[in-house]
């Protein structure tokens, strides 16, 4: 075939050159060959399905003899089988070609605040010391850096890990998982590290989000992010709305659990999420889901009626709810020129088990129940091409303590801690981001901090996927 | 337990009960999920009443910028088979809504998943690969529905696609594929015999959309409105675009449907040119009904913009 190819192109191409010796011409001739190429590679090909299609009917049917002649005459296979043929055009190496995709992010910050960060706390909320509270550090400071892989493993399996590498120094796994692609019915196995799938933000990497910082409530109730080792299994409803139901047993090894060592699941979450369209120009998505953690010997900081800060010990478990709506507009469904999202989320928090307070001095001990709440509503606008403004507010809710027949040292105060931010961002691509943000927070009693970010977010690589 | 997780888990089941009576009647139809309304419209063609098509996407939208929303991870769930252009043109959104729909049947590889542009000689492979060139893909430009001739290859290979998905109706496919190429072959003659004139006409676009529209009819692309792909145009890029064209002038300026009008606007105003607004697929325009409509009313428009004055 190759050799009968070989002599048209010669018997085209020979005395065009000779007479016309014009390039565009015989490029156009190469074209016109390649296409009538194409065209009868494809049929061949097409052929060959068809008649494999054929046969393997008529071998799933009774095979009566009489009708193998008929059917089988048809089309006389071609000689021999014909060369791949769909152009793969994925010229990769050997075994690089297996490489999985690798994304990079990169992120810098300015951040300028009115009130010192490191003595930064949300008032009448117990947290470990090591939380990730407030806006971080102020002046010129490198974000988290985060390296993404993700590829299919074999045919059943992929596996995804980020790898983020904190601005001193310090290289943490924040999510490595196996995921199943091949169960079917809905069903999807994950296992490993990975973000919990509670609420609407806690799934999303911070490189996603809409404002710098995680809302007061992730903070204050979800140590800013729930993220988890253990296995998730998720089962989407064989249903034209999306009901989406989800269950997972982790260690609990982070706030508001703590790692210990024990045998059982420290952690146990559901999630159930439901969502579609409305018309062509509205889309939605709601949920509840509830996660519930161990905690054992867990340090907490609180503030006494002195306005000191003592240590605390709690052990017990604690049970967040979480409410999650979301809701985006975009004209025909049309994001690119113009579009508005919506979204909010109730936390709730019920921690019930003992507690030591004042750990080293007045070692006070006694049960522990409290029950505290907040919520975020933020709205983003993308008012012309690349440009977007948001607004957000927040506010939470310290409830109340139990210590049983114990007094309390801790003094929650009567404030309820607030925040309202303003972001302006930037994005020259699908791939860059630049963001303006200004924040009244007043999660400090008396307090009132006026933040100002400027930040930079950039993603390398592979594409990264648009998450609704 | 707990009352509340008791509540909880109560209400769960009951859930997944109602959901799992709302699915026993089962589709007897083969279940297409096609991302662009073309190869909705050609699933529609080639499988009749044996197929029960959704669209994920409509003519009005940019097929680059979809999200995986939920209403669509909810139809990927269900379908038997995903039809897509492929070549990267849905990379931001397929690979997620596949791997959140728990679907095995329609996993890349399988045959319940089908990419149109695998089966089609691909233009503009771009010999670099680098973001500075802005939204470049690396398989070449994906915008392959724009020549008839491609529709045809495609036609032939989803409809084995179907018989091989769907073995007991395979004749019914192969008879439909094979009306379906005869008419199909007609029309393209028609159509390439209609717009013969309008070989070699120098057009601009607005976005590197047509590469296969024009290899097909050969009209001369001079300029591209876009300073790079999927980069919106500032104005003084446009002017940059529009000094350039004042040796020799385009005869028109080509837009998609689902595309800003206020650049190819602008620069039709300016230098004096046909603005030719194309339907792009299914749906794009009153036209563009179907398949034979998208091109009968794709090539009327160009021809109106030619014979403009």
């Amino acid at each position: 075939m190759k050799l009968m190819h070989a002599a048209i192109a010669a018997a085209l191409i020979l005395p065009t050159t000779a007479f016309a010796d014009d390039a565009a011409d015989l490029a156009a001739i190469r074209r016109d060959m390649d296409t009538l190429r194409a065209a009868y590679e494809a049929r061949l090909q097409a052929l060959e399905r068809r008649l494999q299609a054929a046969e393997a009917a008529l071998a799933g049917s009774a095979p009566a003899p009489g009708a193998t002649t008929t059917t089988a005459a048809a089309p006389p296979p071609a000689a021999p089988a014909p060369p791949a043929t769909a152009p793969p055009t994925t010229s990769a190496a050997g075994a690089n070609a297996f490489n999985p995709a690798i994304s990079l992010i990169l992120s810098g910050l300015y951040a300028r605040t009115s009130k010192d960060p490191s003595r930064y706390a949300i008032s009448g909320f117990q947290l470990p010391a090591d939380a990730e509270i407030g806006p971080g550090t102020r002046g010129l400071s490198l974000s988290e850096t985060e390296l993404a892989f993700a590829a299919s493993i074999d045919p059943w399996l992929r596996g995804a890990a980020t790898i983020a590498v904190a601005p001193d120094n310090s290289v943490s796994v924040e999510e490595a998982f196996v995921q199943t692609t091949s169960l079917g019915n809905g069903l999807s196995l994950k296992a490993g590290r990975f973000f919990s799938n509670i609420g609407y933000l806690n799934p999303q990497h911070a490189h996603t989000w809409d404002f710098v910082d995680s809302p007061l409530a992730y903070q204050a109730m979800l140590g800013s992010q729930y993220g988890d080792d253990g296995v998730q299994l998720t089962w989407l409803a064989p249903l034209d709305q999306f009901v989406e139901i989800g269950v997972e047993l982790g260690r609990g090894r982070s706030f508001p659990g703590s790692d210990t060592s024990r045998n059982g699941a420290g952690m146990f979450a559901v999630t159930a999420h439901t969502g579609g369209d409305v018309g062509a120009s509205h889309s939605w998505r709601a949920g509840i889901s509830m996660l519930r953690t161990k905690a054992s010997e867990q340090g907490l900081v609180a503030t006494d009626a002195a306005g000191d800060a003592i240590d605390n010990v709690f052990s017990g478990r604690t049970r967040t709810w979480v409410a999650d709506a979301v809701w985006k507009w975009a004209p025909n469904g049309n994001a690119t020129r113009t579009n508005f999202k919506l979204q909010g989320e109730y936390l709730r928090s019920e921690r019930r088990g003992d507690i030591v307070q004042d750990v080293g001095t007045s070692d006070l001990a006694s049960i522990y129940r409290t029950r505290q709440s907040g919520w975020y509503v933020q709205g983003v606008w993308q008012f012309m091409p690349r440009w977007r403004v948001g607004v957000r507010t927040e506010r939470l809710d310290p409830g109340r303590e139990d210590y049983g027949t114990e007094s309390a040292l801790v003094d929650l105060g009567n404030h309820r801690p607030r925040k309202h931010s303003v972001m302006l961002d930037f994005n020259p691509s699908e791939f860059s981001r630049v963001r303006l943000q200004l924040a009244q927070d007043r999660a400090r009693q008396g307090l009132t901090d006026t933040q100002w970010f400027l930040q930079y977010q950039m993603s390398l690589g592979a594409h990264g996927g648009h998450r609704f | 337990m707990n009352p509340s997780i008791d509540r909880f888990v109560r209400r769960l089941l009951a859930t997944l009960v109602t959901a799992l009576a709302a699915a026993a009647p089962a589709h007897a139809a083969l279940r297409v999920f096609a991302c662009e309304p073309e190869w909705g419209a050609l699933a529609q063609e080639l499988g009749g009443n044996l197929v029960d098509v959704s669209v994920a996407t409509s003519a009005l939208q940019d097929p680059h910028q979809i999200q995986a929303k939920p209403s669509l991870i909810a139809r990927a769930r269900n379908a038997d088979l995903v039809v897509c252009t492929g070549a990267e043109l849905e990379v931001g959104w397929l690979p997620l809504l596949l791997q959140q729909s728990g679907n095995g049947k329609v996993q890349p590889g399988q045959p319940g998943n089908f990419a149109a542009a695998d089966v089609v000689r691909k233009l503009e492979i771009p010999a670099v690969l680098d973001r500075s060139q802005g939204d470049v893909h690396a398989a070449g430009n994906p915008h392959i529905q724009t020549d008839p001739r491609n529709i045809a290859l495609v036609a032939a290979a989803l409809a084995a696609r179907l018989q091989q998905l769907d073995p007991a109706n395979a004749a019914q496919y192969a008879k439909t594929q094979a009306e379906f190429a005869q008419k199909w072959q007609q029309a393209i003659l028609r159509w390439s015999a209609q717009a013969a004139a309008l070989k070699g006409t120098p057009v601009v676009s607005q976005h590197k959309a047509f590469a296969y529209l024009y290899d097909w009819l050969g009209l001369k692309e001079v300029a591209v409105l876009e300073p790079k792909p999927g980069v919106e145009p500032s104005v003084a890029h446009l002017q940059g675009v529009l000094a350039s064209l004042k040796a020799a002038p385009p005869k028109m300026v080509l837009s998609a449907a689902y595309q800003d009008p206020r650049p190819s606007e602008w620069l039709a105003r300016n230098a004096g040119i046909a603005i030719v607004r194309l339907p792009f697929t299914v749906g794009g325009s009153e036209g563009a009904k179907d398949l034979f409509g998208l091109f009968d009313d794709t090539v009327a428009r160009l021809l109106a913009g030619a014979a403009k004055p």
